[in-house]
């Protein structure tokens, strides 16, 4: 659809809305977006695992691997009225559809999307991942480029009795690109899903991650790490529904913020009535390490049961001149010194990762970003 | 939770509104309805200079613009502006002294235990009670004006002190800053005026006691408390209205600026009708608070007690303009059958080194909804700001709801925020503990909701300290087992 601009399909949400008070998409409104270029040379990580992988978009069957119970887009009716969703599912045409069946372990698939071009352009992935009672997934998302573009994908979890899937992220965009991504989970009971996203890349960014829990002891982590420089901008937005009884979730997000960055969370708990014996928790850290950076936080914890725990707690500020001395103290350079804080500051949010290859591959990153600051 | 407590939960909804007494006194009413006219009706009846009306003027045309707020987590029918009275008074002449007041009003202000005469004397506390929309009696004007505080009612301050007045009205909320604030600045009948000259330590606690008497009446209050440079008050608000069928719409302001070194503490027992216990009837409550910290180290403190009304919009404010200054809130919200309260409170730092607290307790039972609302503001030129804030929840009852809805938002590095919330219900093994050494299911829901509440509790000047504490319990009797 060459030339089409968002705005003509459906209007792009503006700050009008509540839930896009601190992300403001009128640098994305304003753009219009040519034909898909072709791909890019793509460069791809070195891990011995089975991938798929998508260039500017479109599945390529060449970089690909043969993925056991995966399959290619399928078209399914859109449950939401939210703009980017309809927008989605407007133009999605490529996507995976991975369905594991119970009881199977399916290891780890790598879900790689590369995109570049010399012209602005938009894709629309769709991906819907269903793991059926006990069976287990880990997936490792990347996503790189060069040049502008606007990637807003979207993706369905379902898990079913007992199912557990691990979802790591990294967002490592081009600096120039608008990544909208929008994460909807259903977990039943004894189900977990287990997220981590990394906020690396893109000029601006949002990750929004509906999880509900339907299920008693169904769990949710819902971790991420943005380290954000220059004039980027990275929303990481959540909203929990507790629907059923002794359900668990929480939410570990760090946010580090150099030079002009701005960083925003976002996170609800909701707790419906039905849900009592409900542990919600939620922890929201940011470092400024520039006085120009700016962070806004939004924790909001709507209750309707009575026997619950719910918790948030939010700090905001720079890095701590005390720890930085005491490091120094012992004969640690001042880089070196800050860059350890830095490390054990996002520590917290990383620890739940148990898949070596994705925690690896996350440490390397967020020390590369140190280098460069 | 356990049949006993279910039980005393209905027994305490059946709990009469011990305040819900009328008095009958001759009422001078303006026609229901508002328009121009009733704005300068409202203005010629109290004699204002033309400064006053055409001020009133301009906010009721941006109020006629302007729309109803709707992001607040309450509901309720639509408002018809047309069928309210705004304005109401005693119909005989105001009074000079205390003997020539109303007899049936003292009688009422002796039943809500108001200390006015002598009592008043003993108290030590000035009381400028607004009965309705007039000023009906203020005491310890001499002392007062010994020290050379100004304190009495805004009408009267517009005519003996209008640069002052000029000067400050609408500095810190102005005439469009909201629906409710627009609407009070057209319409508002009295309210009080406060200034404390340079150096003054204000003697005594000042203390106003408002009550919604009229049906149908809109009770738009304007509070006005300047405390100059080194200057000190604490200001005492207590709130009471009768028992009425109808919803009353009560849209108050109250401003506050404190200049270098000037310390304001503002104190408020909200215990307005909060409905009967199918939610028929109560108070709206929507008013705007502000403070201005306008001088260096300069600090004013808001305590509020909220157990009234059937519904609360209010978000007691601070703006941290001085350098050193200091913001605190202090809040109990409590709410019960089908009340719905949405408050809490702005931080705004604009100073350097300026700081601010913020401690809220929201304890919801019955039907109720007890929402906290909240924003912390940390602007670039805010150095080393610092804030602190905890909310927590209490939830009595599987049939209330509880909400935390902080903003925080901070463009300085050197300025460290911190905020927590919880949310949790009574804890059965604190009651059975409190049971087990023999307290009633009531005694013990007290004691640990009052226990809950010590943070705020202690902030309140002592005269307010116990009967907020009464308050608590009488509020949530019947709620809880």
């Amino acid at each position: 659809m060459p030339g089409w601009k968002p705005l003509e399909m459906t209007a792009l949400p503006t700050r009008k809305l509540e839930a896009w008070r601190y992300t403001d998409l009128r640098a994305l409104s304003a753009m219009s977006f040519g034909e898909v270029p072709n791909p890019p040379a793509p460069v791809l990580p070195d891990l011995a695992l089975p991938r798929l992988v998508f260039l500017n978009g479109v599945s390529s069957e060449n970089l690909s691997s043969a993925v056991p119970y995966a399959r290619g887009f399928e078209a399914v009716a859109e449950p939401s009225a939210e703009p980017l969703a309809l927008i989605n599912a407007a133009h999605a045409q490529q996507g995976i559809t991975l369905e594991i069946p119970a009881g199977v372990d399916a290891g780890t698939v790598l879900l790689i999307s590369q995109a570049g071009g010399t012209v602005p352009f938009a894709f629309h992935p769709r991906h819907r991942i269903t793991l059926g009672a006990g069976a287990r997934l880990t997936i490792i998302e990347i996503a790189k480029g060069d040049g502008v573009y606007w990637h807003n994908p979207v993706t369905d979890i379902v898990l079913q009795d007992g199912a557990k899937l691990e979802h790591v992220r990294l967002q490592d965009e081009s600096r120039e690109a608008f990544n909208l991504s929008t994460i909807r989970a259903e977990i039943a009971e004894n189900a977990a899903y287990e997220h981590f996203t990394a906020t690396i890349g893109a000029k601006l960014s949002r990750t929004e991650i509906h999880a509900a829990l339907l299920g008693t002891n169904a769990l949710v982590h819902l971790n991420a790490a943005q380290l954000l420089t220059g004039t980027q901008h990275g929303d990481f937005t959540s909203v929990i529904a507790h629907k059923a009884p002794n359900c668990a979730s929480r939410q570990t997000v760090k946010s580090v913020l150099a030079e002009k960055a701005r960083g925003v969370f976002q996170g609800r708990i909701e707790v419906a009535r039905v849900a009592q014996k409900t542990d919600g928790y939620q922890m929201n850290q940011a470092l400024l390490l520039s006085p120009d950076a700016e962070m806004d936080i939004k924790p909001e914890l709507e209750i309707f049961a009575d026997d619950v725990k719910c918790s948030h707690g939010a700090t905001i500020g720079a890095l701590d001149n005390e720890q930085v001395f005491y490091l120094r103290s012992r004969g640690i350079p001042e880089a070196e010194a800050r860059s350890m804080l830095i490390r054990a500051f996002l520590e917290e949010a990383l620890e739940p990762v148990a898949q070596a290859d994705a925690k690896a591959l996350l440490e390397a990153e967020i020390e590369t970003w140190w280098v460069k600051q | 939770m356990s049949a006993t407590t279910e039980n005393t939960v209905h027994e305490m909804a059946a709990q009469k509104y011990k305040y819900g007494f009328t008095t009958d006194i001759a009422m001078e009413e303006f026609p229901k309805g508002l328009n121009e006219d009733i704005v300068r009706l409202i203005s010629a009846k109290k004699s204002e200079p033309a400064w006053m009306l055409d001020w009133r003027l301009k906010a009721f045309a941006m109020w006629q613009k302007m729309e109803e707020p709707h992001w607040a987590r309450i509901h309720h029918p639509p408002i018809d502006y047309d069928d309210l009275y705004y304005y109401a008074a005693p119909s005989a002449p105001a009074p000079k002294s205390l003997d020539e007041v109303d007899p049936s009003l003292l009688d009422m202000y002796e039943k809500l235990g108001i200390p006015l005469n002598e009592r008043a004397a003993l108290a030590g506390v000035a009381v400028d009670a607004v009965f309705d929309s007039v000023s009906v009696a203020t005491t310890f004007r001499e002392t007062l004006s010994k020290a050379g505080v100004i304190f009495c009612p805004i009408s009267e301050a517009v005519r003996e002190h209008p640069e002052l007045v000029r000067e400050y009205l609408g500095s810190v909320v102005p005439v469009a800053d909201n629906y409710f604030a627009a609407l009070n600045s057209a319409v508002f009948s009295d309210g009080s005026f406060v200034y404390i000259p340079k150096g003054v330590r204000c003697p005594m606690e000042l203390s106003t006691y408002f009550r919604i008497n009229a049906k149908n009446t809109g009770q738009f209050e304007r509070t006005l408390i300047i405390a100059a440079e080194g200057a000190s008050v604490s200001y005492l608000e207590g709130c009471t209205a009768p028992m009425r069928d109808e919803n009353q719409l009560h849209a108050a302001v109250v401003e506050l600026v404190a200049l270098d070194e000037a310390k304001i503490k503002y104190s408020t027992v909200q215990n307005w009708y909060p409905g009967d216990a199918d939610g028929k009837g109560g108070i709206y409550n929507f008013v705007t608070k502000r403070g201005a910290c306008r001088g260096r180290n300069s600090k004013i403190s808001w305590t509020q007690v909220e157990t009234g009304s059937a519904i609360t919009w209010k978000y007691p404010s601070c703006i941290l303009q001085g350098d050193g200054s200091v913001g605190e809130f202090y809040s109990v919200a409590v709410t019960n059958n089908f009340q719905q309260a949405d408050t809490g409170t702005k931080m705004i730092h604009l100073g350097k080194n300026t700081s601010s607290t913020i401690i809220s307790k929201g304890i919801s039972a019955g039907h109720s909804n007890n929402t906290y609302r909240g924003l912390v503001k940390i602007m670039p030129g805010a150095s080393g700001a610092r804030n602190f804030t905890q909310c927590d929840s209490l939830l009595i009852g599987d049939q209330c709801g509880a909400h935390t809805v902080p903003y925080i938002e901070s463009r300085n590095m050197s300025a460290k925020v911190e905020h927590e919330a919880t949310t949790s219900k009574i804890a059965e093994d604190q009651l059975f503990y409190c049971r087990s050494r023999g307290l009633s299911q009531e005694d013990a829901v007290g004691l640990i909701v009052n226990g809950f509440c010590k943070d705020v509790l202690k902030e309140l000047p002592m005269e307010f300290a116990v009967e907020a504490q009464k308050l608590l319990s009488v509020s949530l009797e019947g709620s809880v087992g």
